[in-house]
């Protein structure tokens, strides 16, 4: 059911390098609409401003839900900066690019 | 994962005609709940801040964890897990220990506005997720969500909350489990975020109200869909056993009356009282101005039913608990070994500590504990500093009620004001009182002393005499009444009164006896005169046959001399004449 996005995250480590800064995670449950335009959105975001120097993990609270309890999530999507620290949150589909750049502190880039 | 648990429990729900009732196993809740709160519904608890709606919710998991067997999962939003089971060990739960048992679920949702950005659609999934995973981990029956309103502050989209909190309680109506959700105190709104709008089965309002500096905490409950509830104001206590609620206004007039008597503990007062002392189970109010030996009639009834082995509580207002068994053992009563013996039990408070409800709940909840048969209350008239009269009246009706109710003897102490008119109590409880003493200083002569009478004594002969007694080292001791002509006397006029009086007696004794021996001598005179008027009535009639006889004599000799003399001149023919007109001869011896 989760087929796609499990895909995704797979995708992203391909990328990894020895300068990756940006450990993403991204919570979701299931395949809503809601994942789906979140995981678009960051995905689009991060290819634009972080190019090769982030990976994403997609969480699907659905399989693992002990990680809402010990990731503090409330409100889905999530997605979390694990890197750089301090953690940070943004909740939401990420439609905003604006504020997701400002939550993720990437403006600089 | 949310739709089969709802489709279960709508197959459920149709089965069961009435509400069915999660009992909260807290003291008094279920009393006027009638049973609980609604079985696999939300209840909304809210109130102001530090009022125990943490408290509240944590005891109802705690209790369904520990006595009806149905764990629990309390979703904190303020206080941490750690946090939470520091301050509960405080009150005697060990949360660690249910939670290492599998009985309570201890979850801590972080929620700071400042970690987090919006961007765009959410919905609360992740705490849905969260909250189904706690509850279905540990078999949980009941749900705790202390303060929901915590994501107001922490999600600035309010439109997407109300929709998800709508859908929140939805799921826990689905999930079947009985969950408390908790709310603060809005200024116009029972809740600030108006939780009651999502919440509709059942709605708690606790409040924690401060009159005259003093705080009582009360519980209301608002309403309570599909179920008859207690509409009042029911005060509550919280203390190291946790929360009590007492319905101490839905008592009736229908408690029942014992035959039985109880000894006051003085026996001379018994003989007052018919000779057997106080009702079981009745009200005994004692009341005087200071010094007048109250307290000390107090420890004798105390005393006596210690002997007997009964259990007593003592709730003292003024004195401390050593301060009284030290000031009882000047009249020669210890009551130390009672209470080591665990007979007797010391209750002491300020009156000002807390509010009048909150003594009484205290109250309530002490005597279920220690089951006594016999409760003092000293003074009563100490509670009015904690309130208003008309209030400590009330108060002490739902006592004194709750006592017959229970069959325990109430031997209250009432302090009257000097000036004041002694048919009246400070409380005007009076008329609550089957048994009331009234003890009065008897001031007279440069000195006081001390009084008692009954004023009344519903259902038994009592005595109406105003009694002197005194305070020895031995106990109350009632003298014996001094009935005479000066009125009532006390102390050293009655003595000097008692001494005159004897004096008066013996004098009085002797005169009569004074008279008594004038009369003999009296007597003695007139016999003597009666002798001597006998005498001479002898000497005169002694002379009187004297003369008579001598007459006699004369007349006779007279006869024969007239015989002889007509017998000389020998005329036969005039004696027989002579003999037959006697009177003749005589006239012509005239």
């Amino acid at each position: 059911m989760t087929n796609s996005l499990k895909k995704a995250p797979a995708k992203a480590r391909k990328q990894e390098t020895d300068d990756e800064r940006y450990l993403l995670r991204l919570y979701v449950a299931g395949q809503t609409p809601k994942s789906l335009t979140a995981f678009a959105n960051l995905k689009k975001i991060c290819e634009e401003h972080l190019k090769d120097s982030y990976s994403i993990e997609v969480i699907d609270l659905l399989v693992n839900p002990t990680l809402a309890k010990d990731d503090q999530i409330l409100a889905l999507p999530t997605l979390v900066r694990r890197l750089p620290e301090p953690v940070k949150k943004i909740i939401g589909d990420l439609s905003n690019t604006e504020r997701v750049l400002v939550g993720l502190d990437i403006r600089s880039f | 994962m949310v739709k089969p648990a709802k489709l279960s429990t709508k197959s459920a729900t149709p089965e069961t005609d009435l509400l069915q009732k999660a009992p909260t196993g807290i003291k008094g809740l279920d009393e006027i709940t009638g049973g609980g709160l609604p079985q696999g519904r939300p209840t909304l608890v809210c109130g102001g801040t530090g009022c125990g709606k943490t408290l509240l919710s944590m005891e109802f998991l705690v209790r369904g964890a520990t006595d009806y067997n149905e764990p629990g999962v309390f979703m904190s939003f303020e206080e941490k897990s750690d946090e939470l089971t520091k301050n509960f060990a405080s009150l005697g739960f060990d949360l660690n220990d249910l939670a290492t048992s599998k009985k309570l679920l201890l979850d801590y949702v972080h929620i700071e506005k400042s970690e987090i950005e919006e961007t765009g659609e959410y919905d609360l999934e992740g705490l849905f997720i969260r909250l189904g995973y706690a509850i279905d981990s540990i078999g949980a029956k009941r749900v705790v969500l202390d303060t929901i309103e915590a994501l107001f502050s922490g999600l600035s989209n309010e439109t997407i909350l109300r929709a998800e909190l709508r859908r929140l309680f939805r799921f826990l109506k689905d999930k079947g489990v009985t969950s408390i959700v908790t709310g603060e105190q809005g200024e116009r709104t029972l809740t600030r975020y108006g939780l009651e709008e999502y919440v509709a089965d059942c709605v708690i309002f606790l409040n924690h109200n401060v009159s005259q500096q003093i705080a009582t905490r009360r519980m209301r409950i608002i309403k309570y869909r599909g179920s008859a509830h207690g509409t009042n104001e029911y005060p509550f206590l919280i203390d190291e056993q946790g929360f009590s609620v007492m319905p101490i206004s839905s008592l009736g007039l229908d408690h029942p009356a014992a035959t039985e008597r109880v000894p006051t503990g003085i026996p001379r007062l018994d003989t007052m009282l018919a000779g057997k002392g106080y009702y079981k189970g009745s009200s005994i109010l004692v009341s005087g101005t200071a010094g007048t030996g109250k307290s000390s009639m107090a420890a004798h009834f105390l005393d006596a039913a210690c002997k007997r082995g009964e259990k007593c509580i003592y709730f003292a207002f003024e004195e401390s608990q050593n301060q009284i068994i030290r000031n009882m053992r000047s009249i020669g009563i210890d009551l130390e070994p009672w209470v080591k013996k665990g007979l007797l039990k010391f209750q002491n408070s300020r009156s000002t500590l807390y509010g009048l409800e909150m003594h009484l709940v205290t109250m309530h909840k002490v005597i279920d504990q220690f089951e006594p048969s016999i409760v003092v209350i000293d003074p009563i008239s100490n509670l009015v500093a904690a309130a208003t009269e008309m209030e400590v009246k009330s108060m002490l009706s739902r006592l004194i009620d709750y006592l017959k109710m229970k069959q325990i003897t109430a031997f209250c102490t009432d302090l009257t004001a000097t000036t004041g008119s002694a048919v009246q109590t400070e409380v005007g409880i009076s008329s609550l009182m089957d048994t009331w003493f009234l003890l009065q200083n008897i001031e007279a002569g440069g000195e006081r002393n001390r009084g008692l009478y009954i004023l009344k004594s519903r259902g038994m002969q009592h005595s109406n005499q105003i009694r002197e007694f005194m305070l020895t080292d031995t106990g109350v001791h009632l003298r014996d009444a001094y009935i005479g002509t000066g009125g009532v006397l006390t102390g050293s006029a009655r003595i000097t009164q008692e001494v005159r009086d004897k004096f008066e007696s013996l004098t009085h004794k002797q005169e009569i006896e004074r008279k008594q021996r004038e009369i003999e001598r009296k007597k003695t005179v007139i016999e003597a005169q009666i002798a001597a008027l006998h005498a001479q009535f002898e000497a005169e009639k002694d002379e009187l046959d004297l003369v008579l006889t001598r007459e006699n004599m004369r007349e006779a000799t007279l006869k024969q001399e007239t015989l002889t003399m007509a017998k000389s001149r020998q005329s036969d023919d005039f004696i027989p004449k002579m003999t037959s007109a006697g009177i003749a001869v005589k006239g012509v011896r005239k």
